[in-house]
């Protein structure tokens, strides 16, 4: 069928008409087209001399460069900090070590007992974080999925509560940290509180158990909005026929979120999982500025052990703290890889 | 119109590289003709020293035209972490004002041969220069003036006292009396620190080399002798019957510092360890809500000694400018300036002659005077070994030794033995990273 032609009084027509006319060019054209005839020699020119197909690595140079300065450079002099000794900081001080500073990390005699390790330290901070991690993500999971579940859902204020969830992903860490560091002190807010019905005042930050369980609830807290997001855009992905189905056949609302929701939902979910995995492996800002690592070493974790061995001590083992690191990275590696691998079997399912 | 493109490219080109080339030359001369030479300062404050130093530079510009001195004021934390590292790389300010004084002595420059008068510094400051020199060879290079003599002392709440009906133990009462009355006046009143001490090393150094320990062998260090393991052991009991609470070392972990200066102006503490640099902020937060003072320091069977300490202002060898360095420093070292400065401060001055004089401070605040008299008068009495051990290059890694490991015994991470053990291991990395072996 033949398209009919526009008819030349209707206002868009009018509209475009004025645009391309020439002389007449809106000023943001203009301006474009002033800027593209100025780029245009030196891109002929660079064309001429790298060829047409070499013009892509031209385009993506600028990314490369920045890229090798600003990562790769800091990989490779990682690398070699964790081969050599001393607390020197220039490169051209400090003496080769080869394998020395692993070797101290790694000498156990029960990894699980860690005052038996040379590096008592680097293994507490092994054991919190992994304990985190467990707890956290979790418990930042679970959450996630029964607030994507009711947010989801036609509850009243939907939209206000979404936005209240993913409020505190907003946040600093450093903010986040100190309202909470606020609330829970001797005499911050909670205790206060208690005291005013009262109770006696309880150790939130300076008892070991009690530090470790508000290091893992702030950080669900501040952390779980984002992945909330995620996996509600998981849940809306998933067709709305298939639940009309299933309600046609009278199928009961469990029945319908173990067979359908949650087997499809299950990419997503595990994208959540592996993000959340690493990010907790990461875990710094908030716990430094909430507990300190404290009390004792009950919430250093591993990024702080690193910081404070290559920075905060008085002798900077820098050698540790990039051996302590290369470790941290092929740990990240496999979750990153595990991630990779099943978003590319997501895909092909 | 290629050609005319060209040609118009070429022109505009040519008339930029000019145009550029001018104004850079321009920029040049003024900047050799006009502009005074610029000094940067890196530096922390405890309490108003900030200001002063700022108050003194101006006058120090308005008499030196060719020089701009520019105060760059941080957080302590910046000093303790970062400037370290930024002296590592070459990258340090002119001059910093430091506590860490034998620790980054290797990045000091040495004044001496631009100073008009080194005498006058051999002269008054014969005590305190040693502490800033690189390695002990080192017998007469000007690396530095101390910007702050301080001392470590304790401060006690005497309003509590007064309302426990309890009285202050005298002048050579032991850390055991203090502890005793500390303990039975918090009861009393309910307050809920008896004792506090900063989270510092240095903080414990005094209270060990009163029990009796040695710190040092030669140049050495040797923690682990009779005195300085009742000295922890004290400390660590201090924390297991409730004289001092978990809470404070308890909120940081590490060999993070923590101080207890907020909850001893707040009159929760009763005696709290710390030192004279608090004088000022204690005049300012506490004013006259209660009486307060700075006691002798607490004997114990070897001694009654405190540990000596403060910052210094730094000359730093990577300097572009170490003749107006140097002139900064012989201002700021002069005898007037120097008194006005500690007077306003109500710092100790490491001034000899100063010192001999008195300093008028400038305070009303009878806690204050008191509390200076005191400070005066336990420098004498100081230890020769907390002396020696102020002015050891590598006592930080001992600090943080102590500090850390301590506080895992305290947290029931480790025994007190095994605290002990990890102490000497944590020696031996450090040390080891410097180059040098222990046994």
């Amino acid at each position: 069928m033949a398209k009919a032609d526009p008819d030349p009084n209707e206002p868009a027509v009018q509209s475009m008409k004025k645009w391309h006319a020439p002389g007449a060019e809106p000023w943001p054209e203009r301006v474009y087209g002033a800027a593209m005839r100025a780029l245009e020699p030196p891109f002929v020119a660079l064309q001429k001399w790298f060829g047409i197909k070499g013009m892509a690595y031209v385009f993506v140079l600028p990314n490369m460069i920045f890229f090798s300065v600003f990562v790769a450079l800091p990989m490779v002099l990682n690398v070699w900090y964790s081969l050599t000794g001393s607390d020197r900081l220039l490169i051209q001080d400090r003496p080769f070590v080869g394998l020395d500073n692993f070797r101290a990390l790694l000498d156990c005699e029960n990894y699980l007992t860690v005052n038996s390790c040379q590096q008592d330290r680097f293994w507490r901070a092994v054991h919190n974080s992994t304990l985190f991690v467990v707890l956290q993500v979790g418990a930042m999971v679970l959450l996630s999925v029964v607030a994507a579940l009711l947010l989801n859902s036609k509850i009243w204020g939907r939209g206000f509560f979404r936005a209240v969830f993913f409020f505190p992903v907003l946040l600093s860490p450093v903010v986040v940290a100190l309202i909470w560091k606020w609330t829970l002190q001797p005499d911050g807010l909670l205790n206060a509180v208690i005291l005013w019905l009262g109770g006696e005042r309880v150790a939130f930050l300076h008892d070991a158990s009690w530090a470790f369980f508000w290091t893992v609830f702030v950080s669900v807290w501040s952390h779980m909005g984002f992945y909330t997001l995620i996996l509600l855009a998981g849940l809306q992905s998933i067709p709305a026929e298939l639940y009309e189905s299933a309600q046609m056949d009278g199928t009961s609302r469990q029945r319908i979120f173990w067979r359908i929701t949650l087997p499809l939902l299950m990419p997503t979910l595990l994208v959540v999982l592996i993000l959340s995995l690493i990010r907790g492996v990461q875990a710094f800002e908030e716990v430094f500025i909430l507990t300190g690592g404290g009390p004792g070493t009950a919430t250093q974790f591993i990024v702080q052990y690193i910081y404070e061995t290559a920075f905060a001590n008085q002798v900077h083992l820098l050698g540790l703290a990039a051996g302590a690191s290369m470790l941290v990275a092929v740990v990240l590696m496999v979750l990153t890889l595990l991630q990779l691998r099943i978003s590319y079997h997501g895909k092909n399912l | 119109m290629i050609k005319r493109f060209k040609a118009a490219a070429a022109r505009l080109a040519a008339s930029s590289l000019c145009a550029i080339m001018v104004m850079g030359i321009a920029e040049h001369a003024k900047a050799q003709t006009a502009q005074p030479t610029q000094v940067r300062i890196m530096w922390y404050s405890d309490g108003n020293e900030g200001d002063v130093m700022r108050d003194l530079l101006d006058r120090f510009e308005r008499q030196n035209t060719d020089i701009k001195v520019v105060l760059d004021r941080v957080p302590f934390k910046t000093i303790s972490e970062q400037l370290p590292i930024l002296l590592d790389s070459g990258q340090g300010p002119d001059l910093a004002r430091v506590t860490d004084l034998g620790g980054l002595s290797r990045h000091y420059l040495d004044i001496r041969p631009l100073v008009k008068n080194p005498a006058y510094f051999d002269e008054n400051f014969a005590s305190t220069l040693p502490w800033l020199r690189p390695g002990s060879g080192n017998k007469d290079g000007i690396y530095g003036v101390m910007s702050q003599l301080a001392l470590t002392i304790p401060f006690v709440n005497t309003t509590l006292f007064e309302q426990a009906g309890i009285p202050l133990p005298g002048p050579k009462a032991t850390w055991a009396d203090w502890a005793r009355a500390s303990k039975a006046v918090a009861d009393k009143v309910k307050a809920p620190y008896p004792i506090a001490f900063d989270r510092s090393g240095h903080r414990m150094s005094g209270m060990v080399i009163s029990m009796g320990g040695k710190m040092l062998s030669g140049d050495k260090p040797a923690l682990l002798d009779d005195g300085f393991k009742a000295a922890m052991k004290q400390i660590y009991d201090w924390h297991d019957n409730g004289t001092m609470s978990k809470a404070l070392w308890g909120s940081v972990g590490g060999t993070t510092y923590r101080g207890a200066n907020d909850e001893f102006s707040n009159a929760q503490v009763v005696l709290y360890m710390s030192g004279t640099w608090q004088l000022p902020q204690f005049t300012k937060t506490i004013g006259k809500t209660f009486n307060w003072q700075a006691v002798a320091s607490p004997c114990g069977p070897a001694a009654c000694t405190g540990m000596p300490g403060g910052a210094a202002l730094v000359p730093i060898k990577t300097t572009k400018h170490p003749r107006e360095v140097a002139r900064v420093l012989e201002y700021f070292a002069s005898e007037p300036v120097y008194q006005e400065y500690h007077a306003r401060t109500l710092f100790l001055p490491a001034h000899a002659g100063l010192a001999k004089k008195g300093i008028p401070y400038q305070t009303d605040d009878v806690n204050v005077k008191k509390s200076l008299a005191v400070a005066v008068e336990q420098v004498a009495a100081t230890s020769p070994i907390a002396f020696r051990l102020q002015g050891y290059e590598h006592n930080r890694i001992m600090f943080n030794a102590m500090i850390s490991r301590i506080n895992q015994a305290i947290n029931n991470e480790m025994t007190l033995n095994e605290s002990f053990t990890r102490m000497q291991t944590d020696l031996i990395d450090g040390f080891s990273a410097k180059g040098i072996k222990l046994p």
